[in-house]
């Protein structure tokens, strides 16, 4: 055995952290997520609290209700994407840019196709709900299992499939969008772009359900994801169960990311943009702090920007395209940034 | 000990490991040697159960590496592969934090950080735990994953190519610590090497490997041997006593 080791004179040992002791008070990531905590706290209650006027009880409950879903989605997209970075070692993609966004707007074009507009605005909501987070899941489990599956852990093939596939779904919309009447493809179109107000409060109690569960279970098994971090070979050397571990893991992502799109619909750069905000603005890539960090900077971002634009500029439900618009920018970044440094 | 038993492993339809069964005693250094593409690299990643055989067994005191748990594993056995790239930037000591996983499961106690601070002792990285490893030379890279899987504090230590990428000094010195970890700390180390006259100064047991099969093993001197080495290398390779060591030489114009 190795005991010698550890019957060696102890040397004196520098303190825990003497290193970040040095470099100031504001390097500390608790100090960091103590900063997005009152960031997104105050952003909560500037949305919540400002421009009250009238019937309190009714905008304090629609806000309310749009409050909820925002912080759900922030949870939901920035703890997955920063799991799906942790388990596939890339740090550039999200899970939901690989044909998520297709898929939802096919089932939303054919729903709209076959029911007509109105018909398909009259659905009952819980099934369609878990009819669409069904299909999602089916397919991100399909996708994903190509990461993992026998073909080896071949990122590139889920990537090019997951292209392949949402052009084919793309295709179809698009074909039976032609098909429709202007009436109806008017009001699928609305459906393109994530709308964050207005959503079912029982969907929003599944969801709630179905995100925090999964998020408690990533935040108990911070310490495995972060020996995961390290990549396979030394995970496996540490006595992770890799191929366990990463298959619950991406199960876990399908549902999140599932979940977030069929309740307020596609979002596909925006766990990009929240996922590195964390990691930039803690400087560690610890999942104890990343998992909160995660959640806290989509909610800033999400929460801050609709108060803006509600209240500053007086616009409807068009938050989506902004974040994505400025998720887009954080993707094109990343891959120069990467690029230049490889 | 660690026992292989007619193992098997192929990438795709290529056979690379045919049919091996090898012992490798308890303490002392093992090399393994033998031309690029003779299945060495691959032997020891179905040994520390990084991949999976396709026919065969591979036991470490016992343990079946393919049904004991991983965790039961960790703590038996480490592994360092050739390119080891976390995919998170990390200090030194937390790298080498990592080493203590499989006992304090992410919490590190005082018993681990003692560990900790031993095993970057032990690789001259004492002054150097709170470098970011991609601010670190490719040496030093190499010695914090060797502290990691030091502080481990595992019984066997399998290596591949630990010597890739670095100088004489640096090699020599690499070569002088395994053998001290050897010696005074008592683990097995298994490594892959590619530089036999390392082989022949600093390890106990050589496994000689060609197209997958070993073509000999046994104590070192017994290996270093000019015509089993040269039939392994398909190059005429001399052995010659230097400094009371056998050597071998295979430049020649």
């Amino acid at each position: 055995m190795a005991e010698t080791l550890t019957a060696r004179p102890t040397h004196d040992l520098p303190s825990e952290g003497s290193s970040r002791a040095r470099a100031g008070l504001w390097s500390r990531p608790g100090v960091r997520l103590g900063l997005l905590v009152a960031l997104a706290a105050a952003s909560v209650a500037v949305y919540l609290l400002t421009g009250l006027s009238g019937n309190l009880g009714f905008i304090l409950g629609r806000r309310a209700v749009t409050l909820a879903t925002l912080v759900l989605v922030a949870t939901a997209v920035g703890v997955s994407t920063v799991l799906f970075h942790t388990v596939t070692a890339n740090r550039i993609l999200t899970p939901s840019i690989m044909g998520l966004d297709s898929l939802y707007i096919a089932l939303q074009t054919a729903a709209v196709f076959v029911f007509g507009a109105f018909g398909a605005s009259t659905l009952p909501a819980v099934p369609m709900f878990a009819l669409e987070l069904l299909a999602m899941v089916a397919f991100s489990l399909l996708l994903f299992s190509l990461v993992m599956g026998r073909f080896g852990r071949s990122l590139t093939l889920m990537l090019l499939v997951g292209v392949l596939v949402g052009g084919m779904f793309r295709g179809v919309s698009s074909f039976l969008q032609r098909l429709m009447s202007p009436e109806d493809f008017q009001v699928l179109s609305d459906r393109f772009f994530a709308d964050f107000t207005g959503a079912d409060p029982a969907l929003l109690g599944v969801s709630a359900i179905v995100v925090g569960a999964l998020t408690l279970a990533a935040w108990l098994a911070r310490h495995q994801l972060d020996v995961v971090g390290l990549g396979r070979d030394l995970a496996i050397c540490l006595g992770i169960n890799h191929r366990r571990l990463t298959m619950v893991v991406l199960v876990g992502v399908a549902l999140m990311v599932g979940t977030s799109t069929a309740l307020v619909g596609p979002t596909m750069f925006f766990g990009l943009l929240s996922s590195h905000l964390a990691y930039r603005a803690l400087g560690t890539q610890r999942h104890a702090w990343t998992i909160p960090g995660s959640i806290l900077a989509g909610t800033v971002a999400l929460v801050g920007g609709q108060w803006a634009f509600e209240r500053v500029l007086g616009l409807e439900g068009s938050l989506s395209m902004i974040v994505e618009f400025v998720g887009g920018i954080t993707f094109i970044v990343l891959l120069l940034a990467g690029g230049r440094r490889r | 000990m660690i026992i292989a038993t007619h193992v098997s492993a192929a990438y795709g339809e290529t056979i690379v490991v045919d049919d091996v069964s090898i012992l490798v005693p308890k303490g002392g250094v093992t090399a393994l040697v033998g031309p690029n593409g003779a299945g060495k690299s691959t032997l020891l990643a179905v040994m520390a159960r990084l991949m999976g055989a396709k026919a065969g067994t591979v036991s470490v005191d016992g343990l079946d590496v393919t049904t004991t748990p991983s965790e039961v594993l960790a703590k038996r056995l480490a592994i360092l592969k050739q390119d080891n790239h976390p995919g998170i930037r990390l200090t030194v000591r937390d790298l080498v934090g990592f080493g203590r996983y499989p006992h304090s499961k992410g919490r590190l106690t005082d018993a681990d950080r003692v560990h900790v601070e031993q095993a970057l002792d032990w690789l001259d990285l004492t002054g150097m735990g709170d470098r970011f490893l991609d601010e670190l030379s490719g040496g030093q890279r190499q010695r914090a994953f060797v502290a990691m899987v030091l502080a481990q504090d595992t019984d066997y230590i399998l290596l591949d190519e630990p010597l890739n990428n670095l100088d004489m000094a640096h090699a020599v010195s690499m070569m002088k610590r395994l053998r001290k970890a050897a010696d005074e700390l008592e683990r097995t180390i298994v490594v892959v090497l590619h530089d036999l006259n390392a082989a022949a100064v600093y390890a106990d047991h050589m496994v000689a490997m060609a197209d997958g099969r070993v073509v000999a093993a046994g104590k070192t001197p017994t290996l270093m041997r000019e015509g089993l080495l040269s039939d392994v290398f398909g190059l005429p390779i001399e052995v010659h006593e230097v400094a009371g060591r056998p050597q071998a030489v295979f430049y020649a114009r």
